[in-house]
């Protein structure tokens, strides 16, 4: 097996591993509240998946083969990009619950 | 349109979902932009991987700087970059973490797993629940008033 094509799912390794830690050393709960988790990737995923195919169709980015899976979804979309805009956004959720969960600050779905 | 272009637009049009569709209001709040300056650090180290290690490359037409180079890494900083990668990954990077956010606080107003929330982290000490043992002697572990006539 190539290690090389596991370059970009390996940088997304290391944001996982930056950013997991936070569930059970702050409690973000981000991880048990697994229905929301899936649920706010949606839009997100939609989104950002329309936009690659876009910019991969118009050129404004590629994709060295070699350090990619080599799997392609519709619209020449690497499986790695979507595996992004899963990762980013779970980061995104757990940075702003450790946040609160340290300071405490209003986010605005306070029951 | 340019990937600059795009970028922009994007920002506008999230910014404008996060303050007038779902109402969550989130730019106008302390906790996101402190998440988003967290969240921005580290988003500069990985995009510096993807550009820098070139498993990502960019053409030059549709950013500020010039292309990704053949063979090595591009610019570090200057010709439109910042840590290997275009500027423009700024704008696409915020409008993909505030619609993220936006939509995952817009669920919980909604009532979808509201709770639990998050906190207090490990080291921080919660005060203690009652003891659940206080019953089984009947006296809330209190000395009875009687307790010298036995």
């Amino acid at each position: 097996m190539d290690l090389g094509r596991w370059s970009y799912v390996a940088v997304l390794g290391f944001v996982l591993i930056g950013c997991l830690w936070l569930e059970f050393a702050l409690r973000t709960r981000v991880l048990v509240r697994t229905r929301r988790l899936l649920a706010s990737m949606v839009i997100p995923v939609l989104v950002f998946y329309s936009w690659d195919v876009y910019a991969v169709a118009s050129g404004h980015w590629t994709f060295d083969p070699g350090r990619i899976l080599g799997i392609h979804l519709p619209g020449a979309v690497p499986i790695d990009e979507v595996l992004f805009f899963l990762v980013i956004p779970l980061a995104s959720i757990l940075t702003l619950e450790a946040v609160r969960s340290v300071r405490g600050w209003k986010a605005g779905d306070e029951p | 349109m340019t990937y600059t272009q795009l970028g922009v637009l994007a920002v506008i049009l999230v910014v404008m979902f996060d303050l007038w569709a779902a109402r969550t209001r989130l730019v106008t709040r302390r906790l996101f932009w402190v998440a988003y300056a967290i969240i921005v650090f580290f988003q500069l180290i990985t995009n510096g991987m993807f550009t820098g290690f070139g498993i990502v490359r960019y053409s030059g037409d549709a950013i500020i700087g010039e292309s990704s180079p053949a063979a090595g890494p591009p610019a570090f900083i200057g010709d439109g970059r910042l840590a290997f990668a275009p500027v423009e990954d700024l704008l696409f990077g915020f409008a993909l973490v505030l619609l993220s956010l936006c939509c995952w606080i817009w669920l919980g107003c909604r009532g979808l797993q509201r709770t639990p929330l998050a906190g207090p982290p490990i080291w921080r000490r919660t005060t203690p629940p009652p003891s659940p043992f206080a019953p089984f002697d009947g006296t809330n572990g209190k000395i009875p008033p009687d307790s010298n006539n036995i």
